[in-house]
């Protein structure tokens, strides 16, 4: 019974991939999963600046091959939301030496299957493809970093794809509109507030010279890391990439990631949707907390494992509490995503039963809060939380796609592949004290918006199913 | 990507597969080794060993989905998936909850059309107690009073989403035009009055015909011995009844008139959903319907729905078609979402090029690209060890033989450009649609008596 709940983690501010939405699963699955994993990865830097990580994994005779850039839609100039992630979608338009639409087909012709995705931090790009191809991605993938090239055939119906993906994911889909809404109050200054796939009225304006503008500016070797996973060894990319990449003058310099900081929140906020299309009545709050590169050492582990504590899954306090126990709510549940470059988030949810009210799931809610942050957590539950999410970490270990995306994600925010090795070192390392001072800190109602979603008025004593 | 016809065609789009030209095969087969293990007790498993990582998947499904639900009690057995982990044996939901947490075990079950499938991942460490537990979960579920109203209330607002939810809508009511009143047509999570009618008692008893070891299949991939799995294969199902007890499914007559019905609903964009009659698994045509349907709308971009509508017109972010073969009779739908001004054109664009399929076929060309990326990315499908069971369970599911994996490949590539353009002839034709759109779209107006 997990789909409402799904459904209500991926209203975190989440990537925007081009042909499927993967950010959302995997921010979460990124977050539970980078590991002092046993695995076996090596890690270097050409001289134009591009990193690479190589991670073998030889169960099957195919590869993922990934280039990630440090720019996402949080990098973007006033006026222009949604150019990171429409210039993904162009980036599979032509180049010097291809026509639009080729790099795609070159990729199925060879057996492989490509997509990209985008979020705040981030854009990345991929194929997944049987090893003896390796060569051939990597060449298609150096050549558009550098060679792409766009004519306004391409912008105009592209543009109004990117349009119609918006009503897909959100305009058409009340919750994902409140999602944005409470994106856009909790930061008051931070590019975090705006949504990714961008702003209707900034998207139907860009333009092929925003496209162009904003590419040239980051689209550069120094400003790329290239992650291979699979049946490959150290040697073999080393080679392939000594080909294609090394030789790739850098075009730009991006320079630091300079980013309008969050202030310091001092007021609660609340947002209160009302939409007819809204089929079931529920409150979300999200809290502004401190990211994994927090200055406060092992502080977004402790936050990672206290939103296991308070709501992942039907053994989490909010869950038992509000749904078994107070029979209050019909889906409770919390998150943290602290995978960000410049802030965290920590969440909560709650969907009141049949007939009972939002507020009163908020109050209950906000008694669990209450509860947690004045008595702190046990040491039984500290065990159990630990124990789940460094079990995540050899689940990962599973898929090259997960590794790579963990440290192609880790290495586009702010981090080390050293971090995402001993993610789980440092999970074993927290205290009973680290989560509660953690809690304390974080569960401050001034720090959080809280969004009401309801599809008619609700007034005071009626009760709206 | 919501509604159940779609899930179950994702599913079923994965539960096959591809291939490719001439060009070198990069077969799965080369890596992967299947086999078939037979218990003392007689509980057959197809195993896949692995052992390079401390963990292993196990798949498993018993023939008999929502389908097969009592008429009055729409949406059992996806109430019953939903129930399997709230309490079994002597463990209340709240113990079993905290237990599988403990062993740090990922169990879950679904309720398909004509399946009741299940999936296990465990680290090895915790094998035996992990087997336990779906042991328990299989022979001696509960249903306690309290979780089974928690439940059936989180369902009851699942239901509610459903119903607003243009993409559930519009798939929902393509079913209910193309099948009527046959079971085929119903969501597989039931009605709100399937739910409210549903008790304890009707779960007792669809445990009792579905779980048996005759309609029983499993596939298992990764750490784990042939010994260690056939012992564990006798101590999880091997008390299961030997007889299942399920109904025979109806053949269904299938809706063979074209027709528009349009759902009104306030949205900025329509929710298109279209389609005709298709086949079943079992058709002779299957592997050509298979290939040609790659070219015309499977597999995202490259295909000839994506050039006409998404690549140069940019009228929907994603459009596709697939064939969804059921055993009784199969269908063959598509989708795409359009702004509600360019419903019409839309539609337009999608009949052109499913009549230009039916009558021209596709091009040597395209034939030799989609051999080529459909052999070549067979491999993609194997590379972890839930996909591989995955992957095995369909195959088991769809009676293709344990050498299926090794001889897929070979099967695409036999498919000619003769075969491709009989199966278009035969089964597409974009003036026999029968479309159903949810939002408020400009110009197009229901045709029929059921919209």
């Amino acid at each position: 019974m997990k789909d409402f709940a799904d459904k209500l983690n991926q209203l975190k501010r989440s990537g925007i991939s081009l042909k499927i939405l993967l950010a959302a699963c995997l921010t979460i699955a990124a977050a539970n999963t980078a590991a002092a994993l046993n695995v076996d990865v090596t890690h270097f830097k050409l001289d134009n600046g591009m990193q690479v990580v190589v991670i073998p994994d030889h169960r099957a005779p195919v590869v993922t091959n990934m280039v990630w850039y440090r720019v996402g839609a949080a990098d973007e100039p006033v006026g222009k939301a949604g150019i990171a992630h429409f210039l993904e979608h162009l980036l599979f338009k032509g180049t010097d030496k291809l026509a639009p639409g080729e790099f795609s087909k070159i990729v199925r012709r060879n057996g492989g299957q490509d997509n990209a995705f985008t979020t705040h931090d981030f854009t990345a790009y991929y194929q997944r493809i049987a090893k003896d191809r390796l060569d051939l991605v990597m060449g298609l993938e150096a050549d558009r970093m550098v060679n792409l090239r766009l004519t306004d055939n391409d912008i105009t119906p592209e543009k109004a794809v990117v349009q119609e993906e918006r009503r897909s994911r959100t305009d058409n889909d009340p919750s994902s509109l409140l999602s944005e809404q409470m994106s856009a109050a909790l930061y008051i200054a931070h590019p975090y507030r705006k949504p990714v796939i961008g702003w209707m009225s900034d998207v139907k304006n860009l333009t092929r010279e925003d496209a162009i503008a904003f590419y040239r500016k980051y689209y550069t070797p120094q400003n790329a890391i290239l992650v291979v996973a699979g049946d490959v060894t150290v040697d073999e990319v080393r080679k392939l990439v000594g080909k294609h990449f090394a030789p790739l003058k850098n075009t730009a310099d991006p320079g630091p990631r300079m980013r309008t900081p969050e202030p310091e929140p001092l007021a609660a906020r609340r947002i209160k949707m009302i939409d007819d299309r809204a089929a079931n009545p529920f409150v979300q709050r999200s809290y502004l907390t401190h990211n994994y590169g927090s200055a406060i050492a092992g502080r977004g582990h402790a936050l990672e494992i206290l939103s296991t504590i308070l709501g992942s899954g039907p053994t989490s306090r909010l869950y038992r509490k509000l749904v078994v126990e107070q029979r209050q709510a019909s889906f409770a549940g919390a998150w943290y995503d602290g995978d960000s470059l410049d802030n965290g988030t920590i969440g909560v949810y709650a969907a009141p039963s049949a007939g009972g009210s939002v507020a009163k799931v908020e109050a209950a809610l906000d008694g669990v809060l209450a509860e947690l942050v004045k008595g702190g957590i046990t040491q039984e539950e500290l065990d159990l939380a630990k124990s789940a999410l460094i079990a995540s970490t050899v689940y990962a270990l599973d898929s090259q796609f997960q590794l790579a995306y963990l440290f192609g994600s880790a290495l586009t925010t702010g981090k080390t592949v050293d971090d995402v090795l001993n993610w789980s070192k440092t999970i074993e390392n927290i205290t009973v004290d680290d989560v509660n001072a953690a809690a304390r800190e974080a569960f401050a109602i001034k720090r959080s918006v809280t969004g009401v979603l309801l599809q008619k008025a609700e007034t005071a004593g009626t009760a709206q199913n | 990507m919501n509604s159940n016809t779609v899930n179950a065609a994702i599913g079923f789009l994965s539960g096959l597969c591809l291939m490719v030209l001439i060009v070198i095969n990069p077969a799965p087969a080369k890596a992967l080794e299947v086999r078939k293990v037979t218990s003392p007790g007689g509980i057959s498993a197809w195993l896949s060993e692995d052992h390079t990582i401390p963990l292993f998947a196990v798949r498993f499904s018993f023939k008999g989905g929502s389908a097969a639900d009592p008429a009055d009690k729409a949406g059992l057995a996806y109430f019953l998936s939903g129930m399997l982990d709230e309490g079994a044996g002597d463990m209340t939901s709240a113990d079993f909850q905290k237990q599988v947490k403990q062993l740090n075990m990922r169990l879950s079950f679904s309720a398909e059309r004509e399946a009741f499938s299940g999936s296990l991942q465990t680290l090895t460490v915790n094998r035996d107690a992990a087997f336990d537990m779906l042991r328990l979960a299989l022979t001696s579920p509960r249903f306690d009073d309290a979780p089974l109203n928690r439940v059936r209330g989180q369902i009851a607002l699942s239901l509610r989403e459903d119903a607003k939810d243009p993409e559930t809508i519009v798939g929902s009511r393509w079913m209910g035009l193309m099948f009527g009143d046959h079971p085929y047509a119903r969501p597989i999570k039931g009605s709100a009055d399937g739910l409210k009618a549903i008790t304890g008692a009707d779960m007792k008893d669809l445990v009792k015909r579905l779980f048996a070891r005759d309609n029983l299949l499993i596939s298992v991939v990764g750490d784990i011995d042939e010994a260690t799995l056939k012992r564990l294969l006798d101590e999880t199902f091997g008390t299961l009844p030997q007889k299942s007890n399920m109904p025979i499914i109806p053949v269904p007559s299938i809706k063979t008139d074209p027709q528009i019905a349009v759902i009104e609903r306030d949205l900025p964009q329509s929710a298109i959903r279209f389609g005709h009659i298709g086949i079943k698994r079992d058709d002779p045509d299957f592997m050509n319907a298979y290939v040609m349907n790659h070219i015309l709308g499977g597999g995202g971009f490259g295909s000839r729905l994506t050039d006409e509508v998404r690549e140069k017109r940019g009228l929907s972010y994603s459009v596709y078609s697939t064939f969804y073969p059921l055993d009784q009779g199969g269908v063959f739908f598509g989708g795409a979402a359009t702004v509600n001004e360019r419903v019409s054109e839309t539609i337009d664009v999608i009949r052109e090029a499913l009549n230009k399929m039916a009558l021209d076929g596709p091009t040597a060309q395209e034939l030799a690209e989609a051999k080529t990326y459909l052999t070549g990315s067979y491999a993609l499908r194997f590379d972890n060890s839930r996909k591989i069971a995955g992957q095995l369970l369909g195959i088991q599911r769809q009676n293709l033989g344990i050498d299926y994996v090794v001889k897929r490949n070979d099967l695409v590539n036999a498919v000619t450009l003769e075969d491709v353009r009989n199966v278009a002839k035969r089964i597409i034709s974009g003036d026999s649609l029968v479309i159903t759109i949810v939002g408020k779209p400009k110009g197009v107006k229901s045709d029929g008596t059921s919209g």
